[in-house]
């Protein structure tokens, strides 16, 4: 944070200074130093800012008119939907932006795995971005359940009932996790509880995120080295605060697309039937952006094995630092990388595609066959990558491609105009 | 004496870890005993049913904490259907005469042993009941046969209070 020594202009802007630097932090947030080829994937971290703040401020307005109990539940939301000034309006800023925040995460998650960002000597930002991952992820599925619709007491049946696979002590922790013998009212208050909190935990490892990016500076699309501030860096402020802005406008264009004219199609039909213990839906999946992992949990015929194999898929994530040993960060130079990364990136889709399947028949089998594939990604493929991949040499600067027409200067703009 | 001295402050440390472990442990543990059943949903543990309009190969689903129980009156080829079974063909071996008190009625919670959906009755491959959401296949008396669940039905504490009237929990 001391990149350099501000001193403020007024008087009184310098006796504040010396007692709360707040007039600092801003200018090291105006001057920051950014890497002046990042291209739009970048956006995504602003986007992502954008995104949880619409999520608090339209989670507080429907907490002041949601029922959390059982038996009101339901018809609260109704109510919303029917009754309050713009209730459907915030109901529905809320449930797409779930959905749209997750579509800006696992943008902003393969943006890292193409550039390499989680690399020395990043690692602690990483972290940091899968337990916020991990957190949107709980709190997305306490939302879901707040409705009391079908699938959101089946939803949380089938997913508290994971905890059940643990040996010995599994069923204690599922009646502890419900506060009863099976999901009920008591699950409900305290679901809603938590989903109110894990927002502000989430704010606060934003923070985190966000002060740890700015210890080494932001990665950019060649993965070299830069000096900052040097000729290879532009100011954040105008020059990405503009970039972000524009790209985040595209982006709520495509939020207000299924705001106003699909509100409904990244949901399901039967969350409008009241929660009935007594009957299972046919066919329950869950929220898109689960489903990869659903896939990965119902692709293994073992209750326990299942249940460790979804989970390792997530946190085997936190451990790509060092499973990843190469030294070269972007995939730009990294030619064999580049194609796993695609492989990579056609195995998530398809492993989300057959999770909203049934599962059986072929689907099972192609659900198997992409399991397998996922884990020999992290830890066959790259691994092995890391000592035997011959990569492109590195450019020695971001501005050298550009100024020296090297042999690079062909493959960097390519990709670039590819990615 | 430099030794002893260190020894002494090693143990005071020690000595202090534990009793301020012991307390923080003993303001958590209301904290987190606070999500367990309550005395109200632990006071709902019996209900009794009434089961004399049961048809033989019909069934009923009754509530029971918050759990639905399959009461299901079998009919003889049922009834031998999951007795002929071996049992080195069970993922969970229980005998069909463990898992009834009275053979024609089959009683047991209504909730698959995989992750807690309600399976459906005379489906899948066994002629008993089939899960939608994993695709776990049970006998005609409950038993696991084919998909992830990992173990049978769970039978619940029950008695026949009469002929017309059993008392689950």
């Amino acid at each position: 944070m001391s990149d350099h020594e501000y001193v403020p202009k007024s008087k009184f802007g310098k006796w504040f200074n010396d007692r709360l630097p707040l007039l600092s932090l801003a200018s090291h947030l105006t001057d920051y130093p950014t890497p002046k080829n990042l291209n739009y994937w970048w956006t995504f971290g602003g986007i992502l800012t954008f995104c949880l703040i619409i999520q608090i401020v339209t989670g507080l307005t429907l907490a002041m008119h949601y029922i959390a109990h059982a038996d009101l539940a339901f018809e609260s939301v109704e109510h919303i939907m029917r009754d309050v000034n713009y209730g459907w309006l915030i109901r529905y800023v809320h449930a797409n932006g779930a959905s749209m925040f997750f579509l800006a995460v696992y943008i902003h998650i393969f943006r890292s795995l193409f550039y390499g960002s989680y690399k020395s000597p990043r690692e602690i930002i990483w972290i940091i971005g899968i337990i916020i991952y991990l957190l949107m992820m709980a709190s997305a599925f306490m939302g879901y359940v707040l409705p009391w619709g079908q699938m959101s007491f089946w939803g949380a049946t089938v997913i508290t009932s994971i905890f059940s696979a643990i040996p010995f002590v599994g069923e204690g922790i599922v009646n502890w996790l419900w506060g009863g013998y099976s999901v009920g009212n008591p699950t409900l208050t305290r679901f809603f509880t938590l989903h109110y909190l894990i927002p502000f935990l989430i704010l606060g490892l934003v923070v985190l995120h966000i002060w740890a990016l700015h210890i080494p500076g932001n990665n950019n699309p060649i993965g070299i080295d830069i000096k900052k501030p040097s000729k290879d860096t532009v100011p954040f402020h105008p020059y990405i605060v503009i970039k972000d802005g524009f790209a985040l406008l595209m982006f709520t264009i495509v939020f207000a697309f299924f705001v106003f004219y699909s509100p409904n199609i990244l949901g399901h039909a039967d969350n409008y039937i009241e929660a009935n213990p007594m009957v299972t839906p046919a066919h329950i999946v869950p929220e898109w952006y689960l489903l990869p992992f659903y896939a990965i949990l119902r692709s293994i015929p073992d209750k326990l094995m299942g249940v460790i194999a979804m989970l390792s898929a997530i946190l085997i994530l936190a451990a790509l630092p060092w499973l990843d040993t190469s030294k070269i960060r972007s995939a730009i130079f990294r030619p064999l990388y580049k194609q796993f990364y695609w492989i990579l990136v056609a195995d998530v889709i398809i492993l989300g595609y057959v999770g909203a399947m049934p599962a059986e028949g072929l689907y099972l089998l192609i659900a198997r066959i992409a399991t397998a594939y996922y884990f020999i990604h992290f830890l066959i493929v790259l691994p092995v990558l890391g000592s035997k991949e011959k990569t492109i040499p590195l450019p020695l600067s971001i501005t050298e491609p550009v100024l020296e027409a090297s042999s690079n200067l062909a493959t960097a703009k390519k990709k670039e105009s590819l990615n | 004496m430099p030794e002893k001295k260190s020894e002494r402050r090693k143990f005071l440390h020690t000595a202090s870890y534990t009793v301020g472990a012991v307390g923080v442990g003993a303001v958590v543990w209301p904290l987190i005993d606070q999500m367990n059943p309550d005395a109200s949903v632990k006071a709902l543990a019996s209900t009794e049913v009434d089961i004399s309009s049961v048809e033989p190969g019909k069934s009923i689903t009754v509530l029971w904490r918050g759990k639905p129980v399959f009461i299901k009156r079998r009919t003889p080829e049922e009834i031998a259907e999951a007795r002929a079974v071996k049992m080195e063909d069970l993922k969970d071996p229980q005998k069909d005469e463990d898992r009834t008190k009275n053979p024609e009625w089959l009683v047991m919670v209504g909730v698959c042993t995989h992750l807690g959906c309600v399976p459906l009755n005379d489906k899948g491959d066994y002629n008993g009941w089939f899960c939608p959401c994993h695709g776990s296949h049970y006998d005609t008396s409950g038993r696991i046969r084919k998909g992830p669940a990992p173990t049978n039905m769970e039978v619940p504490k029950y008695e026949f209070v009469n002929n017309n009237i059993i008392k689950i929990g």
